[in-house]
This record gives C-alpha cells, sequence and structure tokens, in this order.
C-alpha cells in the first residue's frame, strides 16, 4: 500500500459550526456493522473535512464477514489522489474501535455521484464555506449548462455570484464569487 | 542499470482498450506540461486537474488490462515501461505541447477533439459487455462531460474573440485537423469489440462527434477545415516524432530506478 502520510496538510481545527460528530457511545446488543457505520460517519474525508466518508456516500456496503468487516467504498474522481488515505483511514478507524479485521474493496458501478452526499452533509459543507452541489439527475450526454444557474453565496446566502473558473483547488469544485459580500468561495460541481 | 521493457498484452481486446488507456495517458502527460505555465492561475489548475481525471481513467484502464493478460502486468508496468511502439494512442495526443512552442490555443482545441471524443466513447462503453469496463466509463463520462464544457467554453472566447486570439484559433485548428481523420480509422480490433460486445467501433463516433465540434466551432465563428487524405497511425503504435521524446521523460524514473517507489 502507498504510504500517503505526508501527501495531505493538516486539517484545519475543526469549527462547531462544520465539525463531524464524535462516534456514538456504544449501546448495549448493538451490531458489529451498526457500529462500523456510526464509527465512519466520524471519519473525515481527507480533502473536505466536513463531510464523513458516509456522508459523501463513498462506504456503499458494511458486511459482517464473521471473521471481520468487508467494506465497499465507491471512489469519487477516477483520479481522486485521497483514494489510498480513505481506504487507510477507514481501516484505521474501524480497527482502533475493536472491529477489525477491516478489508476495504472497490466497488466502482454504480459511478459515485453528489447525489449520494447526505443533507447533514450538505449543511456541514455549507457551513464551512462550500456551496453544495445542485441534483445532477442520470443525463451524462447533454452538454453541461451550469453557468446559467445561480449558485447561492454559503457566506451570505446571496444568489448574487460569478463563476471565476470551471476547476477550483481540487477537480470537484469550481471557484466562484460573490457580487454582495465580495468574498470568494467554492462550489462542490454536481456529478 | 535500466528496467527492461516489459512485453505487452496484444490480443484484439487488450489493444482496443489500450488506445482508450493510451490516449488518455498521453493526453494527461501532455496536458500537465502547462502546470505551472498557465497563462493565468485558474486554468493552470483547470488543466492539470483535468490531467489527473485522465490519468486516472488510464490508471483503471490499464490496471484492467494488465490484470487479464496472459503475463499479468500491473498499471505502473503499462504506463512505463513499454517500448514506443507498444503504446496505442492516438497520434493527436502525442504532438508537441506547450513544450513545443504551441500555445493554449492549441491546447484548448485539442482538449475539444479529444474530449469529444472520449465523451462519446465512455458513453457507448457504458453499455458494454464487459462490466468492469462499463464500471470504468460510468465514472469516466461525468468527468469528460466537464472536460467538453472547459474546452468548449474557450474555443469560443477565443475563436470569436479579438483578431489575435482567432488568428491562433485558426492556426491551431489548420495544424490538429489533419490528426482527427484517425480518431475514426476502424481496424480488426474495431471490428472485434463491435462484434463481441466490448464496445464500438471507432467509425460509429465520426457522425455524433462531427456534429458536436461542428457546433462549437459555428459557434466560434471558426469554419471547419477541408478533409485530407493525410492519415495518422499512432493507434497502431507508428508514431509520430515526438512521442519517443516524451516517454523519454515520462519513463525516466522507472527506466533508472527499477521499481522504485515514493
Amino acid at each position: 500500500m502507498v504510504d500517503t502520510r505526508g501527501l495531505f496538510p493538516a486539517l484545519p481545527t475543526p469549527d462547531a459550526r462544520w465539525a463531524l460528530p464524535d462516534a456514538p457511545a456504544r449501546r448495549a446488543g448493538e451490531s458489529r456493522v451498526e457500529r462500523a457505520w456510526g464509527v465512519l460517519g466520524s471519519v473525515p474525508d481527507p480533502e473536505v473535512p466536513a463531510l464523513s466518508v458516509v456522508d459523501l456516500g463513498l462506504v456503499r456496503e458494511v458486511v459482517d464477514t464473521g471473521a471481520g468487516l468487508a467494506i465497499a467504498v465507491t471512489p469519487t474522481y477516477s483520479g481522486c489522489p485521497a483514494t489510498e488515505q480513505i481506504n487507510e483511514a477507514i481501516v484505521r478507524a474501524l480497527e482502533e474501535d475493536g472491529l477489525g479485521p477491516v478489508s476495504v474493496t472497490l466497488r466502482r458501478a454504480p459511478a459515485w455521484t453528489t447525489d449520494w452526499i447526505s443533507e447533514a452533509g450538505r449543511e456541514r459543507l455549507r457551513a464551512y464555506g462550500i456551496a453544495p452541489p445542485g441534483r445532477c439527475g442520470e443525463d451524462n450526454a447533454s452538454p453541461i449548462r451550469i453557468l446559467a444557474r445561480g449558485i447561492d453565496c454559503p457566506q451570505c446566502g446571496s444568489a448574487q455570484t460569478e463563476r471565476l473558473s470551471a476547476f477550483g483547488s481540487t477537480a470537484c469544485k469550481a471557484m466562484y464569487r460573490c457580487l454582495t459580500c465580495r468574498e470568494p468561495f467554492e462550489h462542490f460541481k454536481p456529478i | 542499470m535500466t528496467t527492461p521493457s516489459i512485453t505487452p498484452p496484444n490480443d484484439l481486446r487488450a489493444r482496443y482498450l489500450l488506445r482508450v488507456a493510451d490516449t488518455c495517458l498521453i493526453h494527461a502527460q501532455r496536458q500537465s506540461e502547462w502546470c505551472g505555465h498557465g497563462p493565468v492561475l485558474e486554468e493552470d489548475i483547470a488543466l492539470t486537474n483535468m490531467s489527473l481525471d485522465l490519468l486516472g481513467q488510464a490508471r483503471a484502464l490499464l490496471t484492467l488490462v494488465g490484470e487479464g493478460a496472459a503475463m499479468p502486468v500491473d498499471e505502473d508496468q503499462l504506463a512505463f515501461l513499454r517500448e514506443e511502439r507498444d503504446y496505442l494512442n492516438m497520434t493527436l495526443a502525442e504532438l508537441p505541447g506547450r513544450k513545443g512552442g504551441r500555445d493554449f490555443g492549441d491546447a484548448v482545441l485539442r482538449n475539444l477533439f479529444i474530449g469529444t471524443w472520449l465523451h462519446l466513447f465512455w458513453q457507448r462503453l457504458q453499455a458494454s459487455g464487459d462490466a468492469e469496463v462499463a464500471g470504468i466509463a460510468g465514472k469516466a463520462v461525468k468527468e469528460a462531460r466537464y472536460h467538453v464544457e472547459h474546452a468548449s467554453d474557450w474555443v469560443v472566447r477565443l475563436g470569436d474573440g479579438t483578431e489575435e486570439s482567432m488568428g491562433r484559433m485558426r492556426r491551431a485548428l489548420d495544424s490538429l485537423w489533419l490528426y482527427t481523420s484517425e480518431l475514426f480509422d476502424d481496424d480488426e480490433a474495431d471490428a472485434n469489440a463491435a462484434a463481441t460486445g466490448l464496445g464500438p467501433a471507432r467509425s460509429e463516433l465520426r457522425a455524433n462527434w462531427q456534429a458536436a465540434v461542428a457546433a462549437v466551432l459555428a459557434d466560434a465563428q471558426l469554419a471547419l477545415p477541408k478533409d485530407s487524405a493525410f492519415r495518422s497511425t499512432g493507434s497502431r503504435g507508428v508514431h509520430s516524432e515526438h512521442l519517443g521524446y516524451m516517454l523519454a521523460e515520462m519513463q525516466h524514473l522507472q527506466r533508472s530506478y527499477p521499481g522504485g517507489k515514493w
């Protein structure tokens, strides 16, 4: 496995407005799979720490194999450099909670879509300063005409915004600026 | 000491998939030459982000081809340890980029041509009889759609722009158009893919590609050049003089430091 330590900057200190919840306290009679979902809900995405790997919809399935847990993960983008790091974080979090051994498998189909981002995740994304994606639907063939669609400023809520660039600090985001509060912000593109 | 070349799989299925994979790989490498040299920071970031998507798409297909080979190889061996003639990318992807003195207009036009072709290819490959190929395509088609949007936006902006930008787009169009015939030039690997349900023959993409590209060029006030009898042959392994130099740079680390990881 590729050692990805040091490849990514340290996460910012969580802010109460967007911090992920801690893993819930252990409940009596809770199954290993239920416990695992709770733990994974507190594992941040390395590039968007306001979202957990569950909020993003990356974790598709958790199966108790008897001998351990088998996790199916669907990557966000074909070239996402965080894929290996996400898998490592999942394994580490579950093993630290005593749920190991854990195996992670890649599941390509159906392809990941921003429509899988949870409602709670969208709110935390906005609080973090990233305008959440609109619904993208099933159409992958026709040309994109997102320019006409207004993206609300996550800072002040104004609909008077303009796009600066189709791509941002990562492939999943575009750069915008608000014409009301004059602040720049990122938009998570629907895909 | 240098790492010797591998013998890549050469059956019709592998050749068909390697063409798409290698076009993504070589296009990604060329486009990434803009890293640190984009006309504005936002475009520098956009071009490198798209390269990353292309590299990921190439990796997924190379992994699949390598696993299925009689003598299995991994995606790194396929990407870095083949001889020039074993790369099956479309010639268009390997033509000099920024380092060859070409400009941004050339880069965005090439993105329009290759991006539209890949977008159409991925759409069709979503229905591939090979579930792995269909899965890779299902992801890639969404990314390609954003690449086409970016390229179209710039081709229109520059073509229908100033006298200077329009002149540069015209020159880019004249020099790149010759290489677009190859995108639809069928051979036995295409025939086999169409017959086995792996994917479409390249020629099946031509009508939709021409319609999509013509619409953007019309918006950009650019006239379609005449077709030429010239045929490039990169997808058969016979490349322009430019690929070898690029591979020398791309392969250097893996050749000089066998199995090096970092």
